[in-house]
């Protein structure tokens, strides 16, 4: 396809309400052609622009008003499968107010609100991030951990179904649990990787952190939280195989940050890191790094390490967004995971740095990580 | 192990949990008396078998052989560290096997989909189907030779732990008129049966199995997955099964497990483990096997060697 001719129905359907509201009404917005994809937009406006979290494009594009309409409009190329998160920038009285797409429903939800998303041709909601009412669901309860360092933290605990004291089972930690639960569903994921045996039975801590861009910038306090309190408490109070193959660091952005630098300090603790988006700042020269004061403590920690590369873990799973400037760093990482000789895997996916991106990978980095007994259970 | 060809009446099942169906074949086969349930399958949940209790009107007696193979390990330690050895052994060939295996599946998808005269396409092809079946056959070999010479060595039946239980189950089973066999994790399940020698205490019983049941009363036990979510599906050899019901290959869940319309990958099942029958058990279906021969399908499909499937 040469251009995408979507769009000029709409335009031509204008003056006629029927017309267009039937071209509304048959059509998901933005309106997907192949590898074209046009952002709509209607409505009285100075000015409308999109604005769009892809690394590599202008941030904000501007639409174009067909004439005589109130029809804003605006045509990109975007590979297959990919997921962008976007917003539209409204001017009116010289001012902007940002706004969800009102003729898009997808929406990405966050701790700093909603975007819109657009999924390119190609992308599918993975089916084993929905609800399914043949799993048998976990449950999370929350206990109080005392910590030398921190004094206490609650955390919340996954606990999967038919949990028995009996049997032993994997520890998984996960950096910015609340997060994880609210907008990875990862209860949900959870309950579906596990009832599909595609990972096994596994005790699932997610912890929080009150003041994460310090406490998760390859801080020492937190390593010891993490290893000295939270794992100790963990074994005393839940039946866990008391292996490293068998524990496991998650997070994402800072989370994975978090999750690499307590590893690093007590190596062989922690067998298995699911690291996502991991913001591993580093320099070639000089110390401070582009993205300023808050990623100091990381690129110090970060050089330190790429200096002398060491083993730390058995395998890790590292996943970057393609349309994130993390990129790169996580990229240049990964060589020197693999050449101290652990199981290393890295994935790519056409995402940002966002919390669907995250739920999307959960699957393989899981199963990899922890594969299940799919092979040996027939229920 | 038994000789299937006079054995007891077998009646295999699709899966249970969802639409249960054990109950009605239970009733259509006539059984009288109580039923043996093994749910050994199910590992430390063996015991909680209230709904399959239920479904069978309480005429169940739970022959507990996950537990009794713990309490057994526990009593017999020597036994224990031998058996033990012996596990890591056939996990260490199937680790092997596994191995040797992927780069046959690979080298058969390759030879398949490359492009080979008319002429020497099909002699080809079965060359490499001859080098999967030969590996599987070296496989099944090979595990029984580690249990021939273990229980040459140890001489299991004869031991007074499990000789002790062995008269336990007798007596259980003797006012049983049925044995079902649930599913679960297959290796655990072949493992408690052969253990104990239960195939040897079955005598002319109808055997209800389903899932890994149906799988462990078979000759050979194949595990599979088309879909997994790490690298390509395969299917791989475990290990003889009690060889109850021989000359079929049992495999459960197809609904979610096998990919029943590709046609290429049917018909390599099929050839890879002739004669048997490659059967697929989806929900609701039903195969009666007896004296050795399928008498009876309902809703079971058999994969065929023209890559397509039929209704048995």
């Amino acid at each position: 396809m040469t251009h995408p001719r979507a769009i000029d129905q709409l335009i031509a359907a204008w003056g006629d309400a029927s017309k267009v509201k039937a071209f509304l009404t048959a059509h998901t917005f933005p309106l997907v052609e192949d590898a074209h994809v046009t952002f709509v937009w209607m409505g009285e406006a100075e000015g409308v622009n999109v604005r769009h979290w892809v690394y590599g494009l202008e941030s904000s594009t501007t639409l174009a008003r067909a004439p005589n309409t109130d029809i804003w409009h605006l045509t990109l190329e975007i590979p297959g499968n990919s997921r962008v998160e976007y917003k539209y920038e409204i001017l009116r009285n010289g001012k902007g107010e940002w706004i969800e797409d009102p003729l898009n429903p997808n929406r990405a939800r966050d701790p700093f609100g909603a975007n819109s998303v657009l999924q390119s041709a190609g992308y599918v909601s993975p089916e084993w991030t929905q609800s399914d009412s043949t799993a048998r669901p976990g449950v999370v309860e929350r206990v109080r951990v005392a910590s030398k360092v921190y004094g206490h933290r609650v955390v919340q605990v996954y606990l999967p179904a038919r949990f028995r004291r009996t049997r032993r089972y994997p520890l998984l930690v996960v950096h910015d649990g609340s997060d994880y639960l609210n907008y990875t569903g990862m209860k949900t994921v959870l309950d579906n990787l596990i009832h599909r045996l595609e990972i096994p039975e596994l005790v699932v801590a997610f912890t929080d952190s009150p003041d994460r861009l310090r406490e998760y910038a390859a801080d020492e306090n937190h390593a010891s939280y993490i290893t000295n309190d939270l794992l100790p408490y963990m074994n005393a109070k839940f039946p866990l195989v008391d292996e490293a193959r068998a524990r496991c660091l998650l997070g994402a952005s800072f989370g994975a940050v978090a999750s690499f630098s307590t590893a690093c300090r007590f190596p062989n603790v922690w067998g298995r890191l699911l690291l996502q988006s991991g913001s591993f700042a580093f320099t070639d020269i000089g110390r401070r790094n582009r993205r300023g004061p808050l990623f100091d403590r990381i690129v110090e920690f970060v050089n330190g390490w790429r200096e002398k590369p060491s083993a730390m873990s058995q395998r890790i799973f590292v996943s970057c967004g393609v349309y994130e400037s993390l990129i790169y760093e996580n990229r240049s990482l990964v060589p020197l995971l693999d050449a101290t000789g652990m199981q290393v895997r890295f994935v790519e996916a056409r995402d940002g740095h966002n919390w669907q991106n995250w739920r999307d990978r959960l699957r393989e980095g899981l199963s990899w990580l922890f594969p299940g007994p799919l092979m040996f259970v027939y229920e | 192990m038994s000789d299937p060809t006079t054995g007891p009446t077998a009646v295999l099942l699709g899966a249970q949990r969802f639409e249960p169906t054990l109950a009605a074949a239970v009733s259509e086969s006539g059984v009288k008396g109580r039923i043996a349930v093994v749910t050994a399958g199910w590992q430390e949940r063996e015991d909680e078998d209230d709904e399959l209790t239920k479904h069978l009107d309480d005429r169940t007696v739970n022959l507990m052989l996950y537990r009794r193979g713990e309490q057994l390990f526990r009593e017999d330690r020597e036994f224990a560290r031998a058996h033990k050895e012996r596990q890591a052994i056939l996990r260490s060939l199937q680790d092997v096997y596994r191995l040797r295996l992927d780069h046959a599946l690979e080298a058969e998808q390759e030879v398949r989909a490359s492009k080979q005269p008319e002429s020497i396409r099909e002699e080809v092809e079965q060359a490499c189907i001859d080098a999967i079946r030969d590996l599987d056959a070296w496989h099944l070999y090979q595990c029984a030779r580690v249990r021939a010479e273990f229980n040459e060595k140890w001489q299991p039946l004869m031991r007074e732990s499990i000789a002790r239980h062995r008269g336990e189950l007798i007596e259980e089973l003797s006012d049983c008129g049925a044995i079902a066999i649930a599913g679960g994790h297959v290796a655990v399940l072949v493992n408690r049966l052969l253990l104990f020698g239960l195939e040897s205490l079955l005598g002319q019983r109808t055997i209800f199995a389903w899932s890994a049941g149906a799988m462990a009363v078979s000759q050979r036990v194949v595990l599979f997955h088309d879909n997994p979510p790490q690298g390509r599906g395969a299917s791989e050899v475990l290990d003889a099964g009690l060889g109850l019901v021989p000359n079929v290959v049992v495999f459960p869940e197809p609904e979610t497990r096998l990919k029943l319309d590709d046609l290429p990958h049917v018909h390599l099942m099929a050839r890879r483990f002739a004669p048997s029958k490659c059967v697929a058990l989806p929900a609701r279906s039903s195969v009666i096997v007896k004296d050795g021969r399928v008498v009876r399908s309902n809703g079971a499909i058999h994969l065929t060697h023209a890559g397509d499937t039929l209704p048995s």
